[in-house]
């Protein structure tokens, strides 16, 4: 079996790993449901979280291997005849990102079947979980152009499945909706640059476009691609002025949020910006205008988060900042700025996922969310307060947690950087106020007095504690052995962001230097933030308050504009009656069809009608004579049994005209209109009364110069020369190529099955529809 | 009002409808016929029940959720696509085995989902009188 086609070359991995790991998920969703019905929520969560588990093991198995050199790579046939394949690699940069999907995928699993509880629930849940850390994995691991894409939209549907979980919320589903749209308009863009890259880079293949770059900058084509692939990373990671749909996605399950919106979903727009940073990067425009896209979130997100009372708001406001520290770093681009990248990027993921567990074993245990009624937990609750704990502090920068390593590279990372001053100032207030939220999220609601709440708190099950707890204490280990980290996962992530691997591992103590000063800065200004917290919040409620004119209110504008308007057209052109809707339909092709026969001047060939036969004469007579009594008829009862008759005439006419199959299925059809019309004319008393005889007149005078329209149509096509080649074709290959004697049938089932498919999928989703307007109103 | 005489045709014409509905499946690649008219005439068997009895009545002769009917048909004919990926074949490409080939299935598929979509409307209209 071949599927390779000259020009495309094949590379393929010594086994199919890159493609099992990709697909496992996938394989493994839909096992979901049957798996947590059969054997509870829990015991199904433990179970599916082998998927990620093995995964994750195999990664950090296939490693080494995917470190030394450029990766592994693999090429698997997908759309040959397109030449496009589904090209996989595995280096650094992808290591790094699927060992956190995996590892923190596999945690989440865990947790969410026990937080869910129910098994129905919990197995669709897992069901699109599952599919979604998939689809991630499929972003990091694609090396094609077109692979990345596919799977980057399939992140935007599976989050989109996720954070509207709960559908039967008018918030979920406005939150869902909100998030699938931003994102998929910056799918569309980066569709749109990635295939200018492709086209100015004579690659659809990562690596290779990489070795492309100065074609690539002297192409005329780079600030196009620049300025799309921006936007799909700014849509997908939140930065400003993109960034409102992420706190919206809090209405998702808390598993989800912690995947989603801490280490996985919202980390693509980061990959795939660092991804490019060797293609696109180190250019003034890239520079200039990533760092600034950066710096302005990485502030916004610390200044939005420090108001916010609600535990998952806190967080995702701190995770917008986050980001654009992440963008920032990837913006400055020098090597120091991308250790700082990969370092932050690990301990964002740990803690960030820690605290959101957190958050929803603290709501799952207490019934409370927000942190001003929360307190005390720490007896109730010590093994969930230690991991938060681990977590606040990795987050708050204190040593010795992998924060406080990343910290201080962050800030000699920018130390050095053109605008290095305002960096540094904006740096240190943005960490200041994180840790602000660090404390609210990960220390307040653990210490001072217990605080009464909807629940009495009790330690949370082993399922909701193994997550937070290993987080946390991976950040402590990675912490104090930040060689480690080094080895693990950042020189790997600096050797292909920036070209070579950093010369010197991390390490926590740097002696005292200006980042250490700096370090000890933010956590002075940070606790006076903590002491100061009433007033600051007070200072910052203010704020939000404006912040509701920001860009969230354009883009609700921007969408009410575009539904009032498709609202008025359809309004005008469908009408509230059915009756109008029709009449512009007939008017409308009708006027098409006169300017189309006017234009091509009508010929018409001779119709002998005086020598038809008697049959064909009483056929046509019939038909006209019904055609009148429709006009006439008193009820509409009797108008449908009459358009009936007609129907069945209209039937003749085609069995007579050998059209055997278009006969027997339009008698079956006629039979069916006429008992739906009289079903629903049982909705509709007094119809008749409803249309005067001017209406009739009105009506009837439309629908008869319709039809002598589309009777001069259908003559004058009789004398069209038509290219009958597919015709032709169709007829000699049913048998030899069909296997069947009957053309129409073998074009329907065969030939042009895929039609086929999507009309009856389309009657399918009719179907539902109408079951829905007649069965899902409102009662009352 | 019921109609004795109306209920015993039903009766009587019911498993013919079910049997020439098979039949038109069945010869439609030959000769006039096909999934498609065989899923009206069979679900018209049924709107018949519903019409001289009750839906209850022909839902119960249904056995079968008609909605359910729809999936199964789309799943059915979507598998049938792919029985050729499993060859090596394109997508949708026709494998034959005799006299019986994945068109055949396809065709069974059009048949299933048109019996779904004709009973789910017409159920659920004449349920809502």
């Amino acid at each position: 079996m071949s599927f390779s086609k000259a020009g495309h070359e094949v590379r393929r991995g010594p086994l199919l790993i890159l493609l099992i790991v990709v697909l496992a998920g996938f394989v493994a969703a839909p096992l979901a449901p049957w798996l947590c019905r059969s054997l509870g929520a829990t015991r199904g969560g433990a179970l599916l979280a082998l998927v990620p588990l093995t995964l994750c093991a195999t990664l950090a198995a296939i490693g080494p291997e995917a470190l030394a050199g450029r990766g592994i790579f693999e090429a698997h046939p997908w759309v040959s005849g397109l030449g496009v394949g589904l090209d996989l690699r595995l280096d650094g940069l992808a290591l790094v990102f699927a060992l956190l999907i995996t590892g923190i995928g596999s945690l989440v699993v865990l947790y969410a079947g026990a937080y869910l509880g129910d098994p129905g629930q919990a197995g669709r849940f897992l069901l699109f979980l599952l599919a979604f850390m998939a689809s991630m994995l499929g972003v990091v691991l694609a090396d094609g152009v077109i692979t990345l894409f596919v799977f980057w939209e399939l992140t935007s549907v599976t989050s989109w499945l996720l954070i509207g979980f709960d559908h039967e919320k008018a918030e979920s589903r406005r939150a869902a909706l909100q998030a699938l749209l931003v994102t998929a308009l910056g799918g569309v863009a980066l569709l749109a640059g990635l295939l200018l890259l492709g086209a100015a880079g004579g690659s659809m293949r990562l690596s290779e476009l990489e070795g492309a770059r100065s074609a690539i900058l002297s192409s005329g084509l780079y600030e196009a691609i620049l300025v799309l692939v921006l936007l799909g990373a700014a849509t997908k990671s939140a930065q400003f002025p993109f960034h409102f749909w992420l706190p919206n996605a809090m209405a998702a399950p808390t598993p989800a949020s912690a995947y989603l919106h801490s280490s996985t979903m919202v980390k693509a727009g980061v990959y795939l910006l660092a991804r490019l940073s060797p293609t696109l990067g180190a250019t003034e425009l890239f520079t200039l205008t990533v760092t600034s896209l950066g710096a302005a979130t990485f502030v916004l997100g610390a200044v939005l988060a420090a108001p916010q009372t609600k535990l998952k708001r806190l967080l995702a406001y701190s995770t917008v900042s986050s980001l654009g520290l992440l963008v920032m770093l990837l913006g400055v681009g020098t090597q120091a700025a991308v250790v700082a990248a990969g370092a932050y990027l690990v301990a964002h993921a740990l803690f960030k996922a820690a605290l959101f567990l957190v958050a929803g074993a603290v709501d799952h245990e207490t019934g409370e969310r927000d942190v001003e009624k929360l307190g005390g937990l720490r007896s109730a609750m010590p093994i969930t307060a230690a991991a938060a704990g681990l977590a606040a502090l990795s987050m708050a920068g204190i040593p010795p947690l992998l924060g406080f390593v990343a910290k201080e590279v962050v800030y000699e990372a920018a130390l050095p950087a053109p605008g290095g001053v305002l960096v540094i100032g904006l740096s240190v207030v943005a960490n200041a106020l994180l840790l602000l939220v660090a404390f609210e999220s990960g220390v307040r609601p653990f210490v001072g007095a217990l605080r009464e709440t909807p629940r009495k708190p009790h330690e949370a099950p082993a399922a909701l504690s193994v997550g937070p707890v290993l987080l946390g204490a991976a950040g402590l280990a990675l912490g104090m052995a930040p060689a480690l980290a080094s080895s693990l996962f950042v020189d790997g992530f600096v050797a292909s962001v920036h070209g070579e691997a950093p010369g010197k591992p991390l390490s926590f103590w740097h002696g005292f230097t200006p980042a250490l000063g700096l370090s000890a800065l933010t956590v002075v200004i940070g606790l006076a933030a903590v002491a100061l917290r009433a007033t600051l919040r007070r200072a910052g409620r203010n704020l939000a308050a404006a912040a509701r004119f920001g860009p969230e209110r354009a883009w609700d504008a921007l969408w009410s504009a575009l539904l009032s308007i498709a609202r008025a057209q359809t309004d005008l052109l469908q009408g509230r009656r059915l009756r109008h809707g029709l009449a512009l339909t007939a008017l409308a092709s009708g006027a098409f069809v006169v300017s189309g026969l006017l234009a091509g001047g009508l010929r018409l060939p001779p119709i002998d009608v005086v020598s038809a036969p008697l049959a064909e004469w009483a056929l046509g007579g019939l038909l006209v004579l019904g055609c009148v009594a429709a006009l006439l008829a008193r009820t509409a009862l009797a108008a449908v049994a009459v358009l009936g008759i007609i129907g069945t005439l209209v039937t003749l006419v085609f069995a007579r005209f050998s059209a055997p199959d278009l006969a027997v299925t339009q008698f079956v059809i006629e039979t069916l209109t006429v008992i739906l019309f009289v079903l629903v004319l049982f909705h509709l008393p007094n119809y008749a009364r409803l249309s005067r005889p001017s209406t009739r007149l009105r009506d009837g005078l439309l629908a008869t110069s319709f039809g002598v329209v589309m009777t001069l149509l259908a003559l004058s096509v009789g004398s069209l020369r038509r290219d009958d080649s597919i015709t032709r074709f169709l007829a000699a290959e049913s048998v030899p190529g069909g296997h069947g004697r009957n053309v129409v049938n073998v074009i329907l089932v065969d030939f042009r099955a895929l039609d086929t498919l999507g009309e009856i999928t389309v009657l399918g989703v009719a179907a539902v529809g109408a079951f829905a307007l007649l069965k899902l109103r409102p009662r009352g | 009002m019921k109609s004795l005489v109306l209920q015993t045709t039903t009766r009587l014409f019911e498993p013919l409808f079910l049997v020439f509905s098979l039949f038109l499946l069945l010869r439609g690649h030959h000769e006039p016929g096909g999934g498609f008219v065989g899923g009206l005439v069979a679900a018209s068997a049924f709107v018949l029940r519903a019409l001289a009895f009750d839906v209850a009545s022909a839902r119960r002769q249904l056995r079968i959720d008609p909605q359910r009917l729809i999936g199964i048909g789309l799943a059915v004919a979507l598998a049938s696509a792919f029985v050729s990926v499993g060859e090596g074949l394109p997508f949708m490409t026709g494998v034959w085995s005799g006299n019986v080939g994945t068109p055949l299935v396809f065709d069974a598929g059009v048949y299933v989902t048109v019996v779904g979509v004709v009973l789910t409307i017409v159920f659920g209209m004449a349920e809502e009188t």
